[in-house]
């Protein structure tokens, strides 16, 4: 590309001002007449058999329009709720419909609906519902799950066993049989409640005599839920639109098709009016899906060098009550254990389990940080088990420069980089050697100081429409349209959806550059199903990999065209034509140039235009990236533990990322800033727990810790560059590195801290009190 | 979460309010700064069908010296003490303790009558007050009585407030000079609740601790004193041996709660770690 200014500038986001003004619009700020309130009245029980529920007192309540419950609506549902490939075409799943009938499985579970002239009146005859239930024992414990007499949760599937499969590459045998350390070792991936900042949110309104619904939701994912609307209500597809207005965050927990959306655009059907439901926070703790909840049991073989020879270990995901729509993604782990290091043989094994739970589905990384916490550890097992540096096991395992693209032991073709560097940058950073020596004179005091690697390797760039649709069950591919108007202005249509990312600056940005436009001048418009084609919306960092180039190649098509058009008013050979900061001139004549908005208002007359040549300037791209794009990074957390109170307190945390180009530094900073926080969190803080009676213990922001500002070290951040070939642009995606490098430092670092006592793994979150409880209690006695 | 309904009434003042709660009696609550009640009523866990805001009532949000005592009007906020340069110089217990509420949003709303009254064992305010021996002035249909610290906190959540009462001002004997004081709390995050925490206040002289107060927050169902502490304390030598040796004692007859956050051992312990430690703060340089 040409010299850029404009790809690559620290653009302050122009989305913020009316963010941080609160005068966004979510859905919750939608206009307000004519609505009709829903309330959803969930399971209180795990498991129950539902014996009848009585909605005549709830019906006479005040303000009261209608209550359904599940047995009344089921008819209506032409499908049930969507579940993908997701990496396991073996599972077995039942059908999930969107309200539960006679049998529900998680306390949250939908089980009626009340519609009201205002929320309150709706959740005040909701009080009044008579629901009889038979509990049923609840099944929480994975392993209990799927031990033989376990109740089961789907007599259909005959057992809690969703799937149980092999990936597996290379000679785990021969790797066993060489290795000279052989490891063994439980680590945990605790639930985690992704707790996006707006809960979500649906406005439906359906109109009768058109066959026509409308629908607002706080989803990630707009283009999707209007096909599966469609799809389950029996909808034509051109009478469907959904509109994702101002999303405020979603970390993979608005990526499906919720029953919530099916529910209200029902009802609007049923009582032909505009129905409204707003998730409240804790609704929100137990309705929306959670994420991570795995048990890994990881055997290692390596040489006494600190060469990591195999791996081998079985990934325990708990999918909860029912197949989420994504809710085997976090497999893909399997697939990606390698992470940046040269193994001789990988051999896994992923079991699904069904528990009284809520599903379980994407959580920022999806299945990435799972990967990248299971290597990073095994990487510092080996380090402690062999004595060899923590850095040079690293080192000696990572795949080099001039093995790019290399093909991983699952035949997955990494684009580029030179991992080494990355982790090169960081070390100095911190002076780790020097640090080392602190270190070692801070034990000699007693003090517990850790320093925690984590050299990663991300997949994303979602992706590759044959690599996608096997994988995933759905072909993926970048969408934006460009549109010239008769003044020169333009408007942008992409296909992603961002919720809070921030992607309206930098896809401007590259229109800008490509078209010397200024930049004011490109309005960006997403989210909307009425405007502009099929897109594949916002997850997986894939947005800007792929719908970004979408962008680009659009703006390059209108600028050929825009040539075109300028060589015929400069009446001149096109190939003299130079096009130049939103200027055609003839080569050597700079002086005499028609202008980009000159040009577009030839377009809209076609006696300007050359002979043949369609009217308009306005062009639509779909990109299908080759290959996916993998990021990497090295961050490094240096933690000390207080001896008397087990607190951990982050002193440093350094994070260098290569994410290939970036077109705005400001806002991939501000990815791995919120990243790293989110990854903290899971190390330290947050914890989805349930009691044995299948009640979720944390259900409010009092028990679940987010973590804060004040909670959280400075972050020092630096970026290498090293461009992906697999895109013209050269960008990878940095919207999950933060979250997928941080949960594994932390905890390498924690685990380091702890390595005088004998402390080989810790179970997350590392709260005070475990730590504590190991450094002085279970027998944790100082070498 | 919205609250079941309920009628509401602000007043301009004391008489005026204890009017209301008399004619709607148990089906009635005080409204204050609203951040415990406001939450409480939003999950259903209460529900009064009758809401009497006092937060309009004047004359009931000051901080002043009186003869020998601080007196806090009930509607002071945690952001006026924490900031008030009296409390700073006389209570830096309180300023320390009204420091760590919570965030910002509740300590701008948040009252001290409201958290006495609200008597949460891991509240922050009760314990420092039973601390500081404050003594709550109360006004009722019968007229105005005085109660003090140690027959204010009954049981969890339960005041010697009777429902038809309004707590008006709120009194803590003045130290003599010299005297410091901190709050020292254990949470997972800034603004959380206290896991453990430990009120002290200490006068030294010539060495020795002439006064001692110690107070424990979510070590029981109630605030407590770490009468041991200040028993091992009072008038002996403040060195790090004795110190050390009081603070060991700290969880003595206590009886402190089990949840995710700690065990009542990690809570007996931390107790013994946070007293010992703010007894050095306090015994610094001296
Ligand atoms: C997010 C959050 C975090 C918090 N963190 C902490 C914390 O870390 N530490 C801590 O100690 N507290 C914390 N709190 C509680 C906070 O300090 C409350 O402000 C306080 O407990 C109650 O004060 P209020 O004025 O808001 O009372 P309200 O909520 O208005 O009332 C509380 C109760 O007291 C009664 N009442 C109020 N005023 C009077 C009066 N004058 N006379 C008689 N009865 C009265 C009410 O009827 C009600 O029963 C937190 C609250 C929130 C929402």
């Amino acid at each position: 590309m040409a010299i850029s200014t404009l790809i690559g500038a620290s653009i302050k986001r122009r989305e913020d001002p009316e963010l941080i003004t609160g005068t966004g619009g979510f859905v919750d700020d939608l206009p307000q007449t004519g609505l009709v309130h829903m309330y959803v009245v969930r399971s209180t029980e795990p498991h129950a058999r539902i014996l009848g529920i009585d909605t005549a007192r709830a019906r006479q309540a005040d303000g009261v329009l209608a209550v359904f419950t599940g047995k009344e609506l089921a008819s209506e549902f032409q499908s049930p709720l969507p579940v993908t490939v997701s990496f396991v075409p073996e599972k077995k799943y039942p059908p999930h419909y969107p309200i539960a009938t006679d049998r529900v499985r998680y306390v949250g579970e939908p089980v009626a609906i009340v519609l009201a002239q205002s929320r309150a009146a709706a959740e005040d005859a909701a009080e009044r519902l008579d629901i009889r239930y038979e509990s049923l024992p609840p099944v929480v414990d994975m392993e209990k799950a799927i031990a033989p007499g376990a109740p089961v949760l789907h007599d259909e599937l005959g057992s809690n066993l969703a799937y149980d499969v092999k990936r597996a590459g290379g000679d785990i045998e021969a790797a066993f049989r060489d290795a000279d350390v052989r490891i063994s070792q439980r680590i945990r991936q605790q639930r985690l409640i992704p707790v996006a900042v707006e809960p979500r949110g649906v406005v439906a309104d359906y109109k009768p005599f058109a066959n026509a619904l409308t629908v607002w939701s706080s989803t990630q994912i707009p283009h999707f839920v209007k096909v599966w609307l469609a799809v389950i209500l029996g909808i034509p597809e051109s009478q469907v639109r959904v509109v994702a207005p101002d999303v405020g965050g979603g970390f993979g927990s608005k990526i499906r098709v919720y029953p919530e959306e099916v529910l209200a655009a029902l009802a609007s059907r049923k009582l032909g009016r505009r129905v409204k439901w707003i998730e409240d926070r804790s609704e929100n703790m137990k309705a929306t899906h959670h994420g991570r909840a795995q048990i890994w049991d990881v055997e290692v073989a390596a040489r006494k060098d600190g060469t990591v020879l195999g791996v081998r270990a079985t990934q325990y995901l708990d999918l909860g009550a029912y197949c989420s729509q994504f809710g085997t993604f976090q497999a893909i782990a399997l697939l990606l254990i390698q992470g940046p290091y040269k193994l001789q043989a990988w051999d896994g094994r992923g079991i699904g389990v069904y528990t009284n739970k809520t599903p379980t589905d994407a959580y920022r990384g999806a299945g990435r940080p799972e990967a990248t916490y299971i290597i990073e550890r095994v990487m510092d097992l080996v380090a402690q088990a062999t004595g060899v540096d923590p850095a040079a096991v690293r080192r000696k395992n990572f795949i080099r420069q001039e093995e790019q693209p290399f093909t991983s032991l699952m035949g997955l073709t990494y684009d580029s980089g030179d991992y080494s560097t990355t982790l090169d940058k960081a070390l100095e950073m911190v002076s780790y050697q020097q640090l080392r020596k602190e270190q070692a004179e801070k034990r000699k005091q007693g003090k517990h100081v850790g320093i925690g690697l984590s050299t990663y390797l991300e997949i994303c760039g979602l992706g590759p429409s044959v690599a996608t649709t096997a994988a995933a069950g759905i072909g993926f591919w970048g969408m934006a349209v460009l549109n010239l108007h008769f003044t020169g202005k333009a408007t942008l249509v992409i296909g992603s959806s961002p919720h809070g990312q921030g992607h309206e600056t930098p896809f401007a940005q590259i229109v800008a550059e490509t078209l010397g436009l200024p930049l004011e001048d490109i309005d960006v418009v997403h989210g909307d199903t009425a405007i502009g084609p099929m897109g594949m919306d916002t997850y997986g960092s894939r947005s800007a990999s792929v719908d970004g180039t979408a962008v680009y190649l659009s703006a390059v098509k209108v600028r050929e065209k825009a040539r075109k058009i300028a060589a015929h008013l400069l009446e001149a050979a096109e190939e003299d034509v130079v096009y130049e900061n939103g200027k055609a001139y003839v080569k050597g004549s700079p002086t005499k140039a028609v202008t980009i908005q000159e040009i577009t208002g030839a377009a809209f007359q076609p006696h300007r235009l050359p002979a043949g040549m369609e009217g308009g300037l306005d062009e639509t791209t779909f990109f299908n990236p080759p290959n996916f794009v993998w990021p990497f990074g090295a961050h490094i957390a240096v933690v000390e533990i207080d001896d008397e109170t087990g607190r951990v307190q982050i002193q440093r945390y350094v994070a260098v990322d290569d994410c290939g180009t970036r077109l705005n530094p400001l806002i991939v900073d501000g990815q791995i800033h919120g990243g790293i926080a989110q990854g903290i969190g899971q190390a330290l803080f947050e914890d989805g727990v349930y009691g044995e009676d299948g009640q979720l213990k944390t259900g409010t922001l009092v028990d679940y810790l987010i973590p804060t500002a004040s909670d959280l070290p400075m972050f020092e951040t630096e970026s290498l560059v090293t461009p992906s070939p697999t895109n013209p642009l050269g960008v990878k995606g940095i919207g999950e590195a933060g979250t997928i490098a941080s949960t594994a430092a932390v905890m390498n670092a924690v685990a380091d801290a702890l390595s005088p006592f004998g402390v080989k793994d810790i179970d997350m979150p590392a709260s005070p009190q475990k730590l504590w409880h190991l450094m002085h209690k279970n027998g944790g006695s100082k070498r | 979460m919205i609250p079941a309904s309920f009628d509401y009434i602000a007043v301009k003042t004391v008489p005026e309010a204890v009017a209301e709660l008399a004619k709607h009696g148990d089906e009635s609550k005080l409204l204050a700064g609203g951040h415990s009640l406001i939450p409480l009523m939003k999950l259903r866990l209460s529900t009064p069908s009758f809401v009497v805001d006092i937060g309009r009532v004047k004359d009931l949000n000051y901080i002043r010296r009186t003869d020998g005592h601080i007196a806090f009007g009930a509607l002071t906020t945690h952001h006026d003490i924490e900031f008030s340069d009296l409390v700073k110089e006389q209570l830096p217990l309180l300023a320390s303790a009204a420091s760590q509420i919570g965030d910002p949003q509740v300590r701008n709303r948040g009252t001290m009558g409201g958290a006495a009254a609200h008597a949460d064992p891991s509240g922050d305010y009760p314990t420092c007050l039973l601390t500081l021996d404050a003594e709550f002035d109360v006004v009722g249909p019968n007229g105005r009585r005085v109660i003090k610290a140690s027959d204010f906190f009954v049981g969890t959540f339960t005041s010697a407030l009777q429902p038809d009462e309004v707590l008006t001002e709120i009194r803590v004997p003045a130290p003599p000079a010299g005297t410091r004081g901190t709050y020292l709390k254990f949470s997972r995050r800034s603004q959380d609740w206290a896991i453990v925490a430990v009120a002290a206040q200490a006068t030294v002289k010539d060495r020795k601790f002439q006064e001692i107060r110690i107070g424990l927050t979510s070590m029981g169902g109630t605030p407590l004193r770490a009468s041991a502490v200040e028993a091992a304390l009072r008038g002996k030598s403040a060195d790090a041996d004795t110190i050390r040796k009081a603070a060991e004692k700290a969880a003595e007859g206590t009886d402190p709660p089990q949840d995710l956050n700690g065990s009542p051992d990690y809570r007996r312990h931390l107790a013994t770690v946070l007293t010992r430690r703010a007894l050095e703060q306090l015994t610094a340089g001296r």
